[in-house]
């Protein structure tokens, strides 16, 4: 696909590089001619330099023949604007980035409508999303959710005391009484998707799936942490902060942000009412203790600053706070972080880029079994995707033990109706069903591609 | 820097090369011609062996490659293709030395068209359409061809195409460079196709008109006849002056052409710049030298041939413009050093380099007399980055010592100082034939090996736009350390 993407900042880079990993044909377009140079030298686009709401500008970097257009400069008028020009000019499928807090309420929909904007995206609320849902479920480092929220995939890190060190999968089910699936292992730099007779080990970071219902039943009897965390502190005033504390605070948690610039604490203090808001220095340990950082439920790093949440979320860590969270942006560093034994990490970058390459994906592919969902796992080694079920998929009706799957792919689920089912070798795939896939080492455009 | 990648991928140039080389077998063949069948045959046999290991051995190399390898890799692929693409002029005892018979490839790929031979005419057919067919394969650039035939390895490819496609800026023409590459040789394959056809037209005979395309194509100027196209009709003789012209001009205009957008042809400054070179040089040589020709159509032709074939660096003549007045030979030398536009297949500085210089002057004098005053320099409406300036500048002064330097060397020969200045300047700026001893009706055959091999790096050094050659040179470049 020719895909047009306005903006090369961190984000827009990401998304150029991921998009062109996915073998599309890439425009950048950006006022800077430094950013683009970079990227151009690495990755095999065209660029133009310009300005990405000028019509001369758009017509040069080839738009008439442009499947997907993506604006993601810094300025959301921009970004909207160029999209609203780039559908007139001919563009079916538009996507913005909007992040500023007082579009994204009501008028939203208004703006999309008017706009013709195919998709907004706002990479801090998406971050936020995904750290509330790690925050609801502790134990996990990532949660994944399918079909609107009926059906979740959560990774977890195997600590060293875990009962399941050495356990082979197929004991598994008889040891537990919920059903599950742990659908893909990451051990060292390695991803398996494992058989029967795979034996777990400490140290492993799992992907497992459950019914909703049934996830803190199960990780309850392995003898995880479960329950949600219900006083948070949140380490700088960022975009993102000020979206999770939101989520916190509807759901009910305490929140104590701690920023240090003034005027951001009394915006904050003014759009947060519920929140404590601290004036101080985060990075100063005694600010944090003497905010009672022992006693919290989580920690949250949130600062502008990579290395700075890293290394302030280490330190929470040694105080024993049950559940540690770092905003980290860059991958190198965020490598490293793991490596210093921070497993939970989150990646606003990485985040929009799954929304973005899930939707390119399912454009492309408009023709066959739409994917409803993609979410990348481990580190994007691996990737889960749901699927509708058409009529054209060769194998409806037949049970799964007679089908022939692709070595490093697994079926994980199948939602029918409003019910989830955890599949076994008898299960069967009909009309309608939604499929969710897990594979390593490829790319999966339409169900059928499992097959053999 | 990533060695086994820059052999890896100087190996598959190679392989690329013995691909290439059996269309002359295949020619050689037609014409019964065993020895050259057999020295053609053996070169191909060389050719697929050393690309073959060189791959074989590097098959596990990384396959990033950053500025620097880039550069590395395409100095060496050239002058592994000159080194092997000489063995047939040998082996055959066509060019019993070998030291000539690379100056000859290096002539033909740089599309130089400057050649030790006197008598082309003795030429078995084989050689004569392998000569020539450098010009082609060189014009638009091995490694453009590569990418464009062959699966691609690492999205930093670009760094390649900046060391081939001359011109200060390279921007590509579609997202994949794999596609732009391939848009690139389909318009100089239509266009030479197209040439072909009108000179089969003007009643041209096959393999003649076939070897003066490829010549006219690269803008390469090696001819079949020791007078060059002195021979032919005058029809034929304008339709090579108007394709010379063509072939001078930037391939992205013909994209946009093929497009339908003719705005950014319109509003090229280079096209216009170049064409209004084209037509004041024709007029002054035309004025100095109308009496030396019986009607004005004649002198007119001459004028517009020799000024076309000059400034777009192929070196085709239909007369011994050796013998014109002064005043023409300094404007075909000031012609040689213009050169064709950026992204054509034209060598010298190109005519984007020199408008940019004169902009620059003029901003520079500008800014002396007010010093507070802010300068942009636009070309074609749009603003050109002070990086671009800054390398057109050093460019420009590299160019000029490096140039300096060849004629210093070529002073050690015993010739005439027109001579050895127009030697330096024919090889350096890819023309081919200068003026006095190495004028359109003599060659280069005096001048001792070494000199040879200087004129041959100076010719590399025209056709890469000096850098990469540069680099290969450069020993720091080859520590660890650097």
């Amino acid at each position: 696909m020719n895909i047009l993407v306005v903006g090369c900042g961190k984000i827009g880079g990401t998304i150029v590089a991921s998009l062109v990993a996915e073998g599309h044909n890439v425009v950048a377009i950006d006022e800077n001619p430094v950013p683009l140079n970079e990227l151009g030298n690495v990755y095999d686009i065209m660029s133009v330099c310009g300005n990405g709401a000028d019509s001369d500008v758009l017509e040069e970097a080839g738009v008439a023949k442009a499947d997907l257009f993506v604006a993601v400069t810094g300025s959301d008028n921009t970004n909207m604007l160029s999209c609203f020009l780039a559908k007139r000019m001919g563009v079916a499928h538009t996507i913005a980035r909007i992040r500023n807090p007082e579009y994204n309420d009501n008028s939203l929909n208004f703006l999309k409508q008017e706009l013709g904007l195919s998709m907004s995206i706002n990479p801090e609320l998406l971050a936020a999303q995904e750290m509330y849902k790690i925050l609801k479920l502790p134990s996990a480092v990532k949660v994944e959710t399918f079909s609107r929220r009926r059906f979740e995939m959560i990774e977890l890190h195997l600590k060293e005391d875990t009962p399941l060190d050495g356990l082979r999968l197929c004991d598994l089910r008889g040891k537990y009484k919920a059903k599950f699936l742990i659908c893909v292992v990451q051990r060292g730099d390695e991803v398996y998707i494992p058989d029967g007779n795979f034996v777990l080990r400490a140290g492993d970071k799992i992907g497992l799936t459950a019914q909703q219902t049934e996830i803190h039943k199960l990780l309850r009897e392995m003898g995880l942490l479960t329950k949600q965390a219900r006083n948070v502190m949140i380490l700088g005033g960022s975009r993102v902060a000020y979206y999770l504390a939101k989520l916190l605070l509807s759901g009910g948690s305490a929140v104590t942000i701690i920023e240090r610039d003034q005027a951001l604490c009394q915006e904050l203090c003014n759009t947060l009412p519920k929140a404590v808001v601290v004036h101080g220095d985060g990075a100063q340990q005694e600010i944090l203790l003497e905010e009672d950082l022992l006693s919290r439920d989580a920690f949250v790093a949130l600062t502008g600053m990579d290395e700075e949440n890293i290394l302030i979320s280490i330190f929470a860590s040694s105080q024993n706070v049950p559940k540690v969270i770092a905003k980290v942006n860059r991958e190198e560093l965020s490598l490293l972080a793991e490596k210093l034994g921070m497993d939970c990490i989150v990646s606003p970058k990485k985040v929009i880029t799954d929304v973005l390459v899930r939707y390119a994906r399912a454009l492309q592919n408009s023709m066959g079994s739409n994917i409803e969902t993609l979410y990348h796992l481990m580190d994007g080694k691996a990737e889960a995707l749901e699927f509708n079920v058409s009529p054209d998929f060769p194998m409806l009706g037949v049970a799964l033990k007679e089908m022939k799957l692709k070595p490093n792919t697994l079926i994980a689920g199948i939602i029918r109706d409003r019910a989830t089912i955890i599949p076994g070798g008898n299960d069967k795939i009909f009309v309608g069903d939604r499929v969710v896939v897990v594979a390593a080492d490829r790319r999966l455009q339409d169900l059928s591609d499992i097959l053999k | 820097m990533n060695r086994k990648m820059v052999l890896y991928t100087v190996g598959r140039i190679i392989l690329l090369e013995g691909l290439l080389l059996l269309i002359p077998l295949a020619v050689s063949l037609y014409y019964r011609e065993l020895l050259t069948v057999w020295s053609f045959a053996v070169t191909v046999a060389v050719a697929a062996v050393i690309g073959l290991l060189l791959m074989f051995f590097n098959r596990h190399a990384d396959r990033t490659l950053f500025a620097k390898g880039g550069f590395i890799t395409v100095a060496l692929s050239w002058i592994a293709l000159a080194l092997i693409g000489a063995l047939p002029f040998t082996l055959s005892h066509a060019i019993p030395s070998y030291v000539d018979a690379v100056f000859e490839t290096v002539s033909g790929l740089t599309t130089t068209g400057a050649s030790i031979l006197p008598n082309p005419e003795v030429l078995d057919k084989g050689l004569l359409f392998w000569r020539s067919f450098t010009h082609w394969i060189g014009g638009m650039g091995v490694i453009v061809l590569m990418m464009a035939v062959m699966p691609a390895e690492s999205g930093r490819s670009i760094h390649f195409l900046r060391a081939e496609v001359p011109g200060p800026v390279v921007g590509k023409l579609v997202p994949r460079l794999r596609d732009t590459a391939k848009i690139l040789y389909l318009i100089y394959l239509a266009l030479t196709v197209l040439q072909i056809v009108f000179l089969l037209c003007g009643g041209m005979p096959v393999f003649d008109s076939v070897v003066h395309t490829f010549g006219t194509a690269g803008t390469g100027g090696f001819g079949i006849k020791s007078n060059s196209m002195a021979s032919y009709s005058p029809y034929l003789q304008w339709v090579i002056t108007i394709f010379m012209l063509l072939f001078g001009v930037n391939f992205n205009l013909y994209y946009f052409l093929l497009l339908r957008r003719v705005k950014p042809v319109l509003k090229s400054g280079e096209l216009w710049c170049y064409l209004a070179i084209v037509l004041v040089a024709v007029g002054l040589i035309t004025r100095n030298i109308l009496p030396l020709y019986d009607t004005f159509s004649e002198t007119l032709r001459h004028a517009a041939f020799q000024a076309s074939s000059i400034l777009t660096t192929t070196g085709y003549s239909t007369t011994d413009f050796a013998a014109w007045p002064e005043l023409s030979k300094v404007i075909l030398l000031l012609l040689m050093m213009v050169g064709g536009c950026a992204g054509s297949t034209a060598g010298g500085l190109k005519v984007s380099r020199v408008i940019l210089l004169f902009k620059i002057v003029a901003r520079d004098l500008k800014k002396m007399l007010h010093p507070r005053s802010v300068g942009v320099v636009q070309v074609s409406g749009k603003p050109v980055e002070e990086q671009t300036l800054n390398g057109v500048s050093s460019y420009f002064a590299l160019y000029m010592i490096l140039l300096l330097a060849v004629f210093l060397i070529l002073s050690f020969e015993p010739f005439s100082f027109e001579t050895n200045l127009s030697a330096t300047l024919a090889c350096f700026n890819n023309v081919g034939p200068g003026l006095a001893g190495v004028g359109p009706l003599s060659n280069y055959a005096a001048y001792s090996d070494f000199s040879t091999i200087v004129l041959s790096l100076a010719m590399l050094f025209g056709r890469l736009e000096i850098y990469p050659i540069l680099f290969v040179l450069t020993p720091s470049v080859w520590s660890k350390k650097g």
